[in-house]
């Protein structure tokens, strides 16, 4: 799926939009450890999380995953918007959960990495 | 032993979680446009921040080094921390004695030595209990995950 697909189908509302919506998504690494994101990212995964402070975008920066989804309708605040611009990491807002994020994009097509 | 091309020092300020992971951040930066390979870059940098939050959270102070040669990155990270009593204990993966505070951030859920031992070519971790830790790490630059 491209980011701006799963932008769709997760009804996010986009806080900053990266370089490129049409980038193919194939992985997704889910979770509130950015540890687990470190561990589990190889490049270009989905992020989901719902942390929303500066080391989220960090973590996203440090894996290099292709977008952060923050779900259950968590924002983060505007430094953190301005950081994720500056990083060119794009972040969507969803208020959906955690585990229903998972199962909409797991039906897809989209697989975990372990 | 290889020939070093640049070798750069930052001090970490510890418990200064909003400023925690800049550094590895700038050393992404200045790999990135050195022209470093994506796998290789990525491994360095998950090293190096795991490493910079680590200092961040148990020490005082401490410092990143990283010296590039032809063929690999060599990071070392010194700190004045505890120390780490049972090295065999904290590299099980899971295995915390993060504050809950920490935890709050996404940190300290026992991943952060293991990510740094699956990232490296070469880890070497010398601690005293009431001293410091230092974490030597080999990250090798030809292409591979």
């Amino acid at each position: 799926m491209t980011l701006g697909e799963i932008r769709d189908i997760l009804q996010c509302e986009v806080l900053t939009e990266g370089d490129d919506l049409s980038l193919d998504v194939q992985n997704v690494v889910a979770s509130d450890g950015m540890s687990e994101i470190l561990a589990f990212a190889r490049s270009k995964e989905l992020m989901i999380t719902g942390l929303t402070n500066i080391q989220a975008v960090r973590t996203a920066d440090i894996a290099g995953v292709s977008a952060i989804v923050f779900c259950r309708g968590k924002r983060p605040d505007a430094r953190v918007v301005e950081f994720a611009k500056k990083k060119r990491v794009p972040i969507f807002v969803t208020r959906l959960v955690m585990f229903d994020i998972c199962a909409i994009l797991y039906n897809k097509g989209l697989k975990g990495v372990s | 032993m290889p020939a070093e091309l640049m070798r750069e020092s930052y001090p970490i300020q510890g418990g200064d979680f909003d400023t925690a992971g800049e550094i590895s951040g700038e050393l992404k930066t200045i790999l990135r446009d050195l022209g470093i390979e994506a796998g290789s870059l990525r491994r360095i940098v998950v090293v190096a921040f795991e490493a910079e939050m680590n200092v961040v959270m148990y020490a005082r102070r401490g410092t990143l080094t990283f010296i590039l040669t032809d063929d690999a990155v060599d990071l070392e990270i010194r700190d004045d921390g505890p120390g780490i009593p049972d090295l065999e204990l904290a590299f099980q993966e899971g295995y915390s004695t993060a504050s809950d505070e920490m935890r709050e951030l996404g940190f300290g859920f026992g991943m952060g030595l293991p990510n740094m031992r699956k990232n490296s070519d070469d880890l070497r971790v010398e601690t005293e209990v009431g001293k410091g830790t230092t974490v030597f790490a080999r990250i090798r630059l030809d292409a591979h995950e």
